[in-house]
């Protein structure tokens, strides 16, 4: 089954939902969106736990150890260490969560930048956060690079992920029924809409290709390429930053993807991502009829 | 229906429905975290984790090949201290009763298999031939620092003692125990390994200057190795000998190194 089937067409009478149905995501595309959601979480959590063995970021390419630009620690209080985030010289108590909390079962809290059930593994270990963020990180760009190939060749980039030019002048309306939780229905809801376009060209052509490539920047081998590379980041540790930033820009859009999932008809998204059927919503008009 | 009735029995249904989903989700999290935290335990799954490694390397080895430098800076780059981390101070005799004497006693061995073993003074190093660096150094825990290094090439010390044919690796020895105080029956002390390519490298250095002063105690008196193309940890500090070897699995727990033999890669290119 490889051509999204049409919508039949309906005159006066509200359509089915029957006649709605529309194979809207293909396979290769929904495997490889399922591994990237693997992958990601891995690499995400995983990332965590290296980040807590130093929980400071600083710019350029040696660590100026008395100004990170952030920092995650623990002060010493009254009653014991109290956990703390220092970003760009405010300190935030975070204690609980951030720079001090309890660690599975303990009975006292660890001094630990993040929390346990924030990393992969949730004590603190090195050594093994770094096996599975290697790991899953290969799996992620081998994956990356079959996915930006099919979409590619298949003609999945220009067909459903370029906006069209109709989609640019309708920007505006389109920002502004996304603040008003307002979704496509009927024909406009068959392709992605255009903000949905902008974000995922945004994230796949940018914030993911920078992310591994700040992270290929702190590979001492890898500087070796061609020597001085890495200044055009900023050097080690802007790469560093870089990385954790885009890290972050990729967990704000996860979460806004997951809520436009959530409230755009979430088991009809989540099902559609699973065996590639879509139900259209129906045009208001078309339900009242 | 009224407003009222609508919203109120809307109210009834909505929230449990949520609290539900919130439970499903939460409970699928922990079973997630507590599966992921029982695969890091299990040996094979870990095994096949670890596998990266051996990609990263090839891949690497094909974009930076055996002679791709790392990147060397200048004296304005060069950070005011350079951070010590690890040991600080060995605490094993042997090596306190050197730092007294100002290292005067102290010789570099260089054994395994080579034609013509032989072991080195302080002086006699600082007599070969130099090569000064200005480079960047990476800890595996995230951070780096910029140092100016001066000492002699592993490469010519090598050259001076002729490895055989049968040696592939470069083994570090070095004063300072680590979990325990060393015994005759129990060696806890650092130790370090590199290939042919690293330990042949121009920038492969055993240093014995620190930012134009000679190498402190805190940084690894009285020789340290750079590796410049690797994480810290291989950058032995207080090297008291140099082995070459066929293979490093014989040695201590067989992975390589100390940090290898508690879990980190032995490939610390990233």
């Amino acid at each position: 089954m490889d051509m999204p089937a049409a919508i039949s067409a309906s005159s006066s009478a509200s359509s089915s939902a029957a006649s709605r149905r529309l194979y809207r995501h293909r396979l290769p595309v929904r495997v490889m969106h399922w591994i990237n959601v693997v992958c990601l979480t891995i690499l995400l959590m995983s990332g965590l736990t290296i980040f807590n063995a130093h929980p400071a970021l600083y710019w350029g390419q040696g660590s100026t150890f008395d100004k990170p630009w952030v920092a995650i620690t623990a002060v010493q209080g009254p009653n014991g260490p109290v956990g703390v985030t220092r970003i760009a010289g405010h300190q935030f108590t975070t204690d609980g969560v951030l720079g001090r909390s309890r660690v599975g079962d303990a009975a006292a809290p660890s001094v630990r930048a993040f929390p346990s059930w924030a990393t992969i593994p949730g004590p603190q270990w090195l050594s093994m956060g770094r096996h599975w963020h290697f790991f899953f990180a290969w799996l992620f760009v081998i994956n990356g690079i079959a996915y930006v190939s099919y979409a590619i060749f298949s003609g999945h980039l220009t067909r459903d992920l370029l906006p069209t030019r109709d989609e640019w002048r309708n920007i505006g309306r389109s920002i502004k029924d996304h603040l008003l939780f307002k979704h496509p229905t009927g024909a406009a809801a068959r392709r992605y809409n255009v903000l949905q376009n902008l974000t995922y060209l945004v994230v796949i052509f940018g914030l993911l290709p920078l992310m591994v490539i700040a992270g290929m920047a702190m590979s001492p081998r890898l500087d070796a390429v061609f020597p001085g590379w890495i200044e055009w980041l900023g050097g080690r540790q802007s790469a560093r930053t870089l990385h954790f930033l885009a890290a972050s820009g990729l967990l704000l859009f996860v979460a806004v993807h997951l809520f436009e999932v959530l409230i755009s008809g979430a088991w009809n998204q989540i099902r559609s991502m699973i065996t590639g059927y879509y139900v259209v919503p129906a045009d208001k008009r078309e339900v009242r009829s | 229906m009224n407003g009222a009735t609508m919203r109120s029995g809307h109210a009834r249904r909505e929230p449990s429905r949520r609290t539900a989903l919130r439970t499903a989700l939460a409970s699928a999290g922990t079973l997630a975290l507590a599966g992921c935290d029982r695969l890091s335990r299990n040996d094979t799954f870990v095994d096949v984790l670890k596998s990266a490694e051996h990609l990263s390397h090839a891949a690497h080895r094909a974009v930076a090949g055996r002679k791709a430098m790392a990147q060397e800076f200048t004296q304005a780059d060069v950070a005011a201290h350079f951070k010590g981390n690890g040991t600080l101070v060995p605490g094993d005799a042997d090596y306190q009763a050197l730092m007294r004497g100002g290292f005067k006693d102290w010789k570099l061995e260089v054994a395994g298999l080579v034609e013509q073993p032989a072991s080195f003074s302080l002086a006699e190093l600082r007599a070969m031939p130099s090569r000064t660096q200005i480079t960047r150094h990476d800890c595996v825990e995230g951070w780096s620092t910029i140092g100016k290094w001066k000492g002699v090439q592993l490469s010519h010390v090598l050259g001076l003692v002729k490895p055989l044919p049968s040696a592939k690796y470069v083994v570090f020895r070095c004063a300072d125990s680590m979990d325990s105080l060393s015994t005759p029956t129990n060696d806890t002390r650092y130790y370090e390994s590199v290939d042919l390519d690293d330990a042949y490298h121009v920038q492969t250095v055993l240093a014995y200057e620190l930012n134009d002063q000679p190498l402190p105690v805190t940084n690894g008196a009285p020789l340290r190795v750079r590796i410049e193309r690797q994480l810290g940890y291989k950058h032995a500090k207080y090297v008291m000998k140099i082995e070459l070897v066929e293979s490093y699995a014989s040695i201590r727990d067989g992975h390589g190194g100390y940090w290898e033999d508690n879990g980190y890669e032995w490939y610390a290119g990233i």
